[in-house]
């Protein structure tokens, strides 16, 4: 039994938004697979929750006039992971999509709770900061479209301010548009574990320079971080051997990675190099560049 | 509080009243009896409590009896038919594939689901698609055969 004193169950937004207003003590619900695991554990006490599963239409992946993605929050990683346009514009979120859990999670677990979760080695959070997603968050004062970025406060706490609910992640044209993104998630088991480190990896190479690079480093500090470092660094170099190893170096300094029972600092370190430099390795690969036209 | 909810189970039609504290799988396994719904970790991680929803494998531990409210659940004890053994049932003793027999039930909830899509699955999928579910005995390679089995023609 979960220690669950009332639930709401509105069937539109604005029905919800409204609830969460009068009452900001209501815990938001999507899949469940965060807030029941705490109400089990007895993180999590006499809550009164507020179910997004039966509004419509928020959990859908849409393509917009403009070229903008539009990620329903409610969308599930099973759907993620076999979504046509996701596959086809933002493959690196299928392959995020797909690294976790295990398959009934996925058809459970939602996006929209993963990011709102806040947890370190979320598996959407590296791919979604490459592709400058953008969410848009709603309460009854109006809209709110942030950076993710910007969403992330620390461990297990992101900035959602009274009463508001994470409708949408937008992902715009520019920031997928010839790019090409690579997802490694590092975890000691291949399903059904979390990441012991994560890196995400989205650029264009165009005759063999990096034309554009972004590297996002999960369980690496206390919030998803993006490697500016290495990104400044890497713009406008050939995609040599040699540019790759010192971009994997310099993927080091935007990271502040702990000792843990899953892993220790050292070796994170060491993985966010290594894994940095796997992961641009494959994008040069699918982008067209050297390592293409050996095979 | 209490809520009443219709829903179908194995074929069956039912209306009840239940928590909003419990889980499907306080529900299917107290108050419908069908214990062959297993309850290991009770936290999503094993598998044992895996049935269908609308055809979709989901742990029964972490989703809540009033979620199936106008959905068709489907348990193990749902998938014989006149007393004969599904075909995923009868591949998984044929292989060997059931040692305590725990882990069994969900296993062959989620294989049921992968024959009822009607895709075909690489040996990469499989492993994939069976990834959810915990085997304390077999070390998983007669589960992956008795799968791949149920999935041959
Ligand atoms: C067995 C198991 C394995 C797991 N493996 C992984 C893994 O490999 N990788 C990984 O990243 N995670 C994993 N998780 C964690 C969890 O499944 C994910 O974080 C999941 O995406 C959470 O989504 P949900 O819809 O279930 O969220 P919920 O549990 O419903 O909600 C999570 C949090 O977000 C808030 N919230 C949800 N939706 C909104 C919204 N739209 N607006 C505002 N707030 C909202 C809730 O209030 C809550 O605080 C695992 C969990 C389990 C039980
Ligand atoms: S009992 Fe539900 S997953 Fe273990
Ligand atoms: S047969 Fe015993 S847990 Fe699988």
């Amino acid at each position: 039994m979960f220690s669950i004193n009332h639930i709401l169950e509105p069937k539109t937004l604005k029905e919800a938004i409204l609830y969460y207003d009068e009452n900001p003590k209501l815990k938001v619900i999507a899949g469940g697979t965060d807030v029941l695991i705490h109400l089990h554990h007895g993180k999590l006490e006499d809550v009164e929750l507020l179910s997004l599963r039966k509004i419509n239409h928020l959990d859908e992946v849409k393509l917009q006039e403009d070229g903008t993605i539009v990620i329903g929050a409610m969308t599930t990683f099973s759907t993620l992971f076999r979504d046509k346009i996701i596959n086809q514009y933002i493959s690196i979120l299928a392959e995020a999509s797909v690294s976790m859990g295990g398959p009934q999670i996925r058809n459970i677990a939602t996006i929209g709770g993963n990011i709102c979760n806040g947890a370190v080695s979320a598996d959407s959070a590296p791919s979604l900061f490459t592709l400058n997603a953008i969410l848009r968050l709603e309460s009854k004062k109006g809209v709110r479209m942030i950076p993710i970025q910007d969403f992330y406060e620390g461990p297990g706490k992101v900035k959602l301010l009274q009463g508001e609910i994470l409708t949408h992640i937008l992902i715009t044209e520019d920031n997928y548009h010839e790019m090409k993104g690579k997802y490694i998630k590092f975890s000691n088991r291949k399903a059904m574990d979390i990441a012991m480190l994560s890196v995400a990896v989205t650029g264009q190479v165009e005759d063999e320079v990096f034309k554009d690079l972004r590297i996002a480093l999960g369980v690496s500090a206390p919030v998803p971080v993006r490697c500016s470092k290495a990104e400044d660094y890497a713009v406008g170099k050939e995609c040599s051997e040699e540019t790759i190893k010192k971009i994997g170096e310099l993927a080091l300094s935007n990271a502040r990675p702990r000792n843990s029972w899953r892993g220790s600092k050292p070796y994170r370190q060491h993985l966010i190099n290594v894994l940095t430099q796997r992961a641009i390795k494959e994008i040069v690969f699918k982008g067209g560049g050297k390592d293409d036209e050996k095979n | 509080m209490m809520k009443k909810i219709n829903l179908n189970v194995n074929d069956k039609h039912y209306a009840i009243e239940v928590d909003i504290k419990e889980s499907l799988l306080d529900v299917l396994r107290d108050r419908l009896h069908l214990t062959g719904v297993k309850q290991g970790c009770s936290v999503g991680e094993c598998g044992a409590c895996t049935v269908l929803i609308d055809g979709t494998p989901y742990n029964s531990c972490i989703y809540l009896a009033m979620w199936a409210d106008g959905k068709k659940i489907t348990t193990i004890e749902g998938i014989e038919k006149d007393g004969q053994l599904s075909k995923v049932q009868q591949a998984f003793v044929d292989e060997g594939a059931i040692q305590c027999g725990y882990c069994t039930p969900g296993l062959v909830m989620t294989t049921t689901a992968l024959v009822e899509s009607g895709k075909k699955y690489s040996d990469e999928e499989i492993k994939r698609e069976i990834s959810g579910h915990f085997c304390r005995c077999t070390g998983y390679q007669k589960i992956f055969n008795a799968v791949k089995k149920s999935l041959d023609e």
